[in-house]
C-alpha cells in the first residue's frame, strides 16, 4: 500500500502526462457509459443539472426496451443496419483486396502512385460534400445528369429521392466508392511487403499469375483480413451516420430503406425528444456490438492466434 | 545476331495485354473518384440561367463567375465567419489532440512505469464499444454545460484512443530504451527527456496523427449539428449542410445593407451552393496529395501488432 503512494510520487511526471487523456476518457467514455442508465428511466431534464436529472427521473426498468421492440420499428431498423453492414463488409473486403492486388501487379509504378492519390480523394471529403455530388447526378426534373441522360434517350425522368427501390444499390455503391482508396492502402502495403522470392520460386515452378495470387498473395493477406473483419463485425450494429443522414437528404419516402439504428437514435434525440427510448436503442446497439466483437474475436483466435485482436 | 533489348527484369507484373486492360479498369475508377469534384466545379462556374434551363452538365454551357463574386460581395461575412470557426477549431483541436495523445502514449510506452498496464487497459476499453450518441449528448449539455460553445466543437474529438495506441507503438520503435536510460542516469527530469530527446525523434508520428486529427476537425459537421444553434459558431461543413436545400439560410442576416439586385429570383442559387462546396473543399483537395505518405505510414504502423 505504501509502495503504491510512493510510486505515484516517484512517477508523478508520467502520471501527469497521462492525465489529460485520462480525464478526457472519463468524461467522454466512462461517464457516458454510466449515463446509459437513462435507458432504464423515463428521463426528463432537470434544470438542477445532470445528477438531479438522473435521480429525479423515475425508474421504469425495461419498459423503454419493450416499447422499442414491440413497435416493430426496431426489427426493420436493425435489419437495415445489419444487412447494409454485411453488404459493406463483403464488398469492401473483395473490392479493396482486388484493388490492392491489381495495383501491386501493374507494371507502371508511377501510374500506380497517381491512381492511389486520385482514389484517395473521396476519403478526404465529408459526407455533406458527397451528398452534393450525389445530388448533381440524381437531382429531380431535368437538373440531374442521370435524368438528363434518361430524357435524352426518350425516357421519363425518375424522381430518385422519392423511390426507395434504387437506394439499397445507391447507398452500397457510394459507401464502397468512398472507402476503396483508403481501405486498399493497408492491403496494398501488406502485399508490397511480401517477400519476392516466393514469387520467383513459384515462377520457376511454372505457376500462372492467378496461381501465384491464390497461393502466395492471398494467404499473406489473410491475417490482416481477419483482424479488419473482426473489427467490422464488432461494429455491425453501427452505421456510418454521415452516409445515411446526408446522402438521402432526409427524404421521408426513403426512410424504410435508409433508416438505420444511428439515424433512428438521432431522430429520438433531435425530433421526438424521447431520450429514454433513444438511449435504449443506443444501449442495445453498443451491447450487441460488444458481444459480437467478443464472439468474432474468440473464433478468430481459435483459427489463428496471431489474427485475433486480443 | 541482333540482341533484343530487355526493358526491365521484373519478376512481378502482368503480361502486357492483361496489364493494359487492368490499367484501363483502375484508371476509370480513379477518374470516377475525381470526376464529381470537377463536375461540381463546372456547375459552380455555369451561368445560373443556363442551369435553370438545361440542368447540370459536366461542361458549363455558359461560363460565369457570378456565383463566386456573389458569394464574395454579399455573403462574405457569413462565409468568413464559418471559415474562421473551422480554422480555429481545427488548429486548436489538432494542437490539443496531438499533445494529449502523445503525452499519454509516451507514458504508457515506458516499461518502467508501474501504472502502465492500468492506463493502457483504461485506454483499450474505450475502443471496444461506444457509449452512444445520447449519452455523450447528455454529458456535454447537461453535465458539462457546453452546448452552443466552441468547446462543443473541439472536445468530442480532443483525444483519440486509437491514435494513442499507434503512437505508443511508434514510441517503442523509434526511441530505444537505452537513450532514455542514459539520459536518466545523467540526471535529466522526465519532462526534459520527453521534450529534448523523445519529441525530436517522434516528429513523423506526431505529424501523422496531427494530420488525421486535422482532417477530422475540418470535415466535422456532426458536433455542430448536435450542439450549435448560435449563428456565429457555424463551421464550414455545417454551413454547407444548412444551405443544401436552398440558399435561404445564407441570405438571412446577410451583410448589413446588402440589397440583392433583382430580388430573390436573381440569386445564383444552384451555382452559388456548388461554389460554397468548392470553397470548403478546395484546401483539402489541393493539399492531401502532399500528406498522402504520412497517412499511408500511419495506417500501416497501426496495423502491425507489436
Amino acid at each position: 500500500m505504501k509502495k503504491f503512494f510512493r510510486n505515484i510520487w516517484r512517477y508523478k511526471a508520467l502520471i501527469i502526462m497521462a492525465l489529460p487523456g485520462a480525464i478526457w476518457m472519463i468524461f467522454f467514455f466512462y461517464i457516458p457509459v454510466f449515463a446509459n442508465v437513462v435507458a432504464f428511466k423515463d428521463f426528463h431534464i432537470d434544470p438542477d443539472g445532470f445528477l438531479a436529472s438522473l435521480t429525479n427521473s423515475p425508474w421504469v426498468g425495461f419498459k423503454n426496451f419493450e416499447f422499442l421492440f414491440s413497435s416493430g420499428a426496431a426489427f426493420d431498423i436493425t435489419r437495415n443496419t445489419v444487412l447494409y453492414n454485411v453488404g459493406f463488409i463483403t464488398l469492401n473486403l473483395i473490392i479493396s483486396i482486388a484493388f490492392a492486388i491489381i495495383m501491386s501487379e501493374l507494371r507502371n509504378k508511377k501510374l500506380v502512385k497517381v491512381y492511389q492519390t486520385m482514389s484517395l480523394l473521396p476519403y478526404f471529403l465529408s459526407w455533406v460534400v458527397i451528398s452534393y455530388f450525389v445530388y448533381a447526378f440524381l437531382a429531380p426534373g431535368n437538373k440531374g445528369i442521370f435524368n438528363q441522360m434518361i430524357m435524352h434517350n426518350g425516357g421519363m425522368p425518375v424522381n430518385w429521392y422519392q423511390e426507395p427501390k434504387y437506394w439499397v444499390f445507391i447507398i452500397l455503391f457510394i459507401g464502397v466508392w468512398k472507402g476503396i482508396g483508403y481501405n486498399s492502402i493497408i492491403y496494398f502495403a501488406t502485399v508490397m511487403g511480401i517477400n519476392p522470392t516466393y514469387y520467383e520460386a513459384a515462377m520457376v515452378d511454372g505457376a500462372t499469375k492467378w496461381q501465384q495470387i491464390k497461393n502466395i498473395t492471398i494467404p499473406q493477406v489473410v491475417p490482416l483480413m481477419t483482424i479488419l473483419t473482426i473489427l467490422a463485425v464488432g461494429n455491425i450494429f453501427r452505421a456510418d451516420f454521415g452516409l445515411f443522414y446526408n446522402v438521402p437528404r432526409q427524404s421521408g419516402a426513403l426512410t424504410p430503406v435508409t433508416q438505420v439504428l444511428d439515424t433512428y437514435i438521432y431522430n429520438g434525440l433531435a425530433n421526438t425528444g424521447d431520450l429514454g427510448m433513444a438511449t435504449a436503442a443506443a444501449l442495445y446497439q453498443s451491447v450487441v456490438g460488444f458481444i459480437l466483437l467478443m464472439i468474432t474475436n474468440f473464433f478468430a483466435r481459435r483459427l489463428d492466434s496471431d489474427s485475433a485482436l486480443f | 545476331m541482333k540482341k533484343k533489348k530487355i526493358a526491365s527484369l521484373s519478376v512481378r507484373g502482368f503480361n502486357r495485354p492483361v496489364n493494359f486492360v487492368f490499367n484501363i479498369v483502375i484508371a476509370l475508377f480513379a477518374i470516377s473518384c475525381v470526376l464529381p469534384f470537377l463536375f461540381v466545379l463546372a456547375i459552380s462556374l455555369t451561368k445560373e440561367s443556363a442551369l435553370q434551363q438545361f440542368g447540370y452538365s459536366f461542361w458549363p454551357r455558359e461560363w460565369s463567375f457570378y456565383a463566386y463574386t456573389f458569394l464574395f460581395d454579399q455573403m462574405k461575412d457569413k462565409m468568413l465567419q464559418s471559415l474562421f470557426v473551422t480554422v480555429l477549431v481545427t488548429v486548436l483541436g489538432t494542437a490539443i489532440n496531438s499533445t494529449a495523445t502523445s503525452l499519454y502514449a509516451y507514458a504508457i510506452s515506458r516499461n518502467n512505469f508501474p501504472f502502465r498496464r492500468f492506463f493502457t487497459i483504461f485506454c483499450l476499453i474505450t475502443m471496444l464499444f461506444s457509449p452512444g450518441m445520447i449519452a455523450n449528448y447528455l454529458v456535454m449539455t447537461n453535465l458539462l454545460q457546453l452546448k452552443d460553445t466552441i468547446w462543443a466543437l473541439i472536445l468530442p474529438m480532443a483525444v483519440s484512443p486509437f491514435n494513442i495506441i499507434v503512437m505508443r507503438t511508434f514510441f517503442k520503435r523509434s526511441v530505444p530504451d537505452s537513450i532514455i536510460e542514459s539520459a536518466r542516469i545523467d540526471g535529466a527530469s522526465e519532462l526534459r527527456i520527453f521534450t529534448q530527446i523523445v519529441l525530436p525523434l517522434a516528429v513523423p508520428g506526431i505529424a501523422t496523427i496531427s494530420l488525421f486529427a486535422a482532417l477530422g476537425y475540418w470535415n466535422d459537421w456532426f458536433n455542430a449539428l448536435l450542439y450549435i444553434s448560435n449563428d456565429k459558431l457555424i463551421p464550414l461543413q455545417y454551413l454547407l449542410m444548412k444551405v443544401q436545400n436552398n440558399l435561404q439560410f445564407l441570405i438571412q442576416n446577410a451583410g448589413a445593407g446588402s440589397q440583392i439586385a433583382g430580388g430573390l429570383a436573381a440569386l445564383p442559387g444552384e451555382s452559388a451552393r456548388m461554389a460554397i462546396v468548392i470553397i470548403s473543399t478546395l484546401p483539402i483537395a489541393i493539399s492531401y496529395p502532399f500528406f498522402q505518405r504520412y497517412f499511408v505510414k500511419g495506417l500501416t504502423i497501426g496495423g502491425v501488432k507489436e
